[in-house]
């Protein structure tokens, strides 16, 4: 009875798909409310995800998209390209490299905004609005559900700078090769800086100490110290805290410093380093 | 001088004068362009500003992301935005002065309820705005009648952030004024509600044009603003032209404009503000003249007049409510219809906004019942934004004359009631182009205002259109 067998199997079959997909429908359906209870802590403010849907719909979803992947309409025309969300991988981090961010990082990003991309500063939402956004980002992808976001790194208290510092800095920069993406004078411009990529393959660029832009992290001397040891995950900048020592990462920081242009913030690391008579690295000299 | 004709020329020459006046608004979509944003970004519902928007015009119409400059857009760029409303509008007036019998110029007056309707046009808002560089930046608006006969509604250049403290920005030309609540945003378009009665409104009988918070003005204008914009502050210096140009006006008037607001944080609500504002000024009563006709620019006899009130924005989640209230005073010379003698709309004396007298030295003398006229005005408009998408809108507005320009007027007379409701459905919400699909129904009395019997008049007007910019 081959044809009646074949007509079995084929219900048996269709009825096995039928089942398949109620589950899996299911499953979606519960996933997605779980994750619409999703949470942020920021200090005495608790973000709910859904109370952000309004807000995230009024000013966000044209980049991000409805769906948080970074296809929003105007994705298309944006470079750097929106976030994706759904793969709960983030630049601006206090935490290691491959770890969640902690809500406050996400917090943080939200009111600073990211320089360099149409990313605005969104300070003018309230507190309580932008622990909401965090708990809407985070419920964008099952990462969070999943994983709890890495220890903050501790950053040492900031030293003294010295003319010893800044010179220690600049071997620093010369030993791990910063200048191989940022240039021998920090003007993103070294041998690599052309053909580097983000995880996603798309182009991106190095970080240009001279031309007067912030940091996207953040500008201060600790969020300079921080990005060396998170890296800015997803792009080509890795995270040195295994290669380099908090004392040495402190170095780096005032070294990076007299790159930059004139400015309050940099005074004294400009003057040591024309005291020093500071010239580029060498990227040809022998290794020490 | 106040009697029933003239007071209802007057205000009917102010009713052209705001049909005329529908508002030039300040929605550019070639900022979403520019920035990828939707305009739900920057517009609570556009053309009307939220913070972020607000923001972004006080940092000089940028995002501060070191990618405001030109310089970082395309080439192909261009900074210009189109809009222009077509709709179909029913007008009427319930006590229109007529002749008894038709075509027969010596007959007696009497009144008629007049009723129009079918399909118009608004006029043409040609927006170019942007960056000139980074911190500074520049906005021109040629702006049309119905009939295409155009004028410069907005044209100014501001620099920001000088010594880079975005407590000092400057801008210069032709603008709105640094006012918490913009007539050049408002999100009512009939020829009644098109405008802030609260900002235009004048007692009978006063001729003083200059105090009109709501037009865009001609002068310097300082403004500062705390980094997050909770807190925002300016003074303006102005030529006393209500914007008009050649220096029409007097010899040596200007006028000035100040404002401050200050925004809370009240959590799940969003952000509340609360501001004042001021404008203090002179104007001229006295012109030399050619041949018996004023001559511009010569205006003398200075005389003062002043315009406060407070603001407030407050947001409970899906509602918010707007909050304007204003007291006015003029001089007793413009309550007795002196003043804006070289105005174009010159030649109905004493009437709104129609043009004054020209106070001839020797001859003009105030009435002993003259006395300085003052009023208090109050505005209240509701949204209920549904979402991004659809808002609907509520506005109420009430003046009234607390010291009437004559003591024989009677002490209600003048005073304004004006409701208007209404609905925008924005079918489309991208960073290229705004549509809006506007409905709405206002409706006008004014105490004592109608032509031949001097009892209320009351005029109404419906619309419905496509409101659109690209």
């Amino acid at each position: 009875m081959p044809t009646k067998l074949l007509k079995w199997s084929w219900l048996a079959a269709s009825a096995a798909l039928l089942l398949a997909a109620t589950a899996q429908a299911q499953i979606t359906s519960y996933d997605e409310r779980d994750r619409l209870n999703t949470d942020s802590h920021i200090g005495k403010y608790t973000g709910h995800a859904t109370n952000a849907k309004e807000d995230y719909r009024r000013y966000c979803v044209g980049c991000h998209g409805e769906l948080g992947d970074g296809n929003g309409e105007v994705a298309q025309w944006l470079d750097p390209k929106p976030r994706d969300f759904t793969l709960g991988i983030f630049k601006c981090r206090s935490t290691p490299t491959g770890t969640l961010p902690t809500d406050e990082d996400l917090f943080n990003t939200i009111a600073r905004g990211l320089d360099r991309s149409n990313m605005p500063v969104w300070n003018t939402f309230t507190k309580q609005q932008r622990a909401d956004l965090v708990a809407w980002v985070k419920h964008f992808s099952p990462r969070f559900q999943k994983e709890k976001p890495g220890t903050p790194i501790e950053i040492p208290a900031e030293p003294e700078v010295t003319p010893e510092r800044v010179k220690a800095g600049q071997d620093v920069f010369a030993r791990v090769q910063c200048w191989k993406c940022h240039g021998v004078e920090g003007m993103a411009n070294g041998p690599s800086a052309s053909t580097l990529t983000d995880d996603l393959s798309r182009p991106i660029l190095p970080y240009n100490f001279t031309d007067g832009s912030r940091p996207k992290c953040g500008s201060t001397d600790q969020d300079i110290y921080r990005i060396f040891m998170t890296g800015l995950d997803g792009t080509p900048m890795p995270s040195f805290s295994d290669n380099i020592k908090p004392e040495e990462a402190w170095d780096l920081v005032f070294y990076l410093r007299t790159l930059q242009p004139h400015n309050t913030f940099n005074l004294k690391e400009r003057q040591i380093a024309k005291q020093l008579g500071l010239k580029p690295v060498n990227p040809n000299a022998p290794a020490q | 001088m106040t009697s029933p004709r003239r007071h209802f020329a007057g205000w009917l020459l102010c009713a052209l004068f705001i049909a005329g006046a529908l508002p030039q608004a300040n929605a550019l979509p070639a900022f979403a362009r520019k920035y990828g944003l939707r305009c739900s970004a920057c517009h609570e519902a556009w053309p009307m500003l939220n913070y972020f928007g607000q923001k972004f015009k006080d940092n000089g119409y940028q995002l501060m992301n070191d990618h405001d400059a030109p310089i970082w857009q395309n080439p192909a760029y261009w900074p210009v935005t189109f809009r222009m409303t077509p709709y179909w509008h029913r007008e009427s007036t319930d006590k229109v002065a007529v002749d008894s019998v038709t075509g027969d110029a010596t007959s007696a007056a009497r009144e008629a309820q007049v009723t129009s309707h079918g399909f118009d046009l608004s006029g043409l808002d040609f927006h170019t705005g942007g960056t000139l560089d980074k911190n500074i930046s520049f906005y021109l608006l040629p702006s049309s009648d119905p009939t295409g006969t155009f004028h410069f509604e907005t044209v100014m250049a501001r620099l920001d952030n000088l010594f880079g403290s975005s407590w000092l920005n400057v801008k210069l030309g032709k603008f709105e004024l640094d006012n918490l609540v913009s007539e050049k945003r408002i999100l009512t378009l009939t020829p009644i509600s098109g405008v802030y009665q609260t900002y235009h409104f004048l007692p009978p009988g006063d001729a003083n044009i200059y105090g009109q918070i709501g037009d865009n003005q001609l002068g310097i204008e300082y403004m500062g603003h705390s980094a997050n914009d909770r807190t925002r502050v300016s003074a303006a210096l102005l030529s006393t032209s209500d914007g008009n140009v050649n220096l029409a006006s007097g010899t040596n008037t200007y006028t000035g404009f100040f404002a401050a607001s200050q925004a809370f944080d009240t959590g799940k609500l969003g952000v509340q503000r609360l501001g004042f504002y001021a404008m203090v000024g002179e104007a001229p009563i006295t012109f030399l003249t050619s041949g018996g006709v004023p001559v511009n620019g010569t205006g003398t006899g200075n005389k003062g007049f002043s315009r406060e009130g407070f603001v407030g924005l407050f947001y409970l989640k899906k509602l918010d409510f707007l909050v304007v209230t204003q007291h006015g005073s003029d001089s007793a010379w413009f309550g007795q219809g002196f003043g804006n003698a070289t105005n174009p709309f010159n030649g109905t004396p004493g009437g709104g906004n129609g043009g004054g007298l020209n106070c001839i030295p020797g001859t003009c003398v105030l009435p002993a019942a003259a006395r300085a006229p003052s009023w208090n005005g109050f505005l209240l408009e509701t949204h209920y934004v549904y979402s991004p998408q659809i808002v609907f809108i509520q506005r109420s507005e009430w003046q009234r004359v607390s010291q009437q320009a004559m003591t024989t007027n009677a002490s209600s007379l003048g005073n304004t009631d004006m409701y208007t409701f209404g609905m925008r459905w924005y079918p489309i919400m991208t960073s290229r182009a705004g549509f809006a699909w506007h409905n709405e129904y206002s409706w006008l009395r004014t105490v004592g205002g109608s032509p031949v019997t001097g009892t209320d008049l009351t005029s109404s007007s419906l619309m419905s259109g496509f409101d659109f910019d690209f």
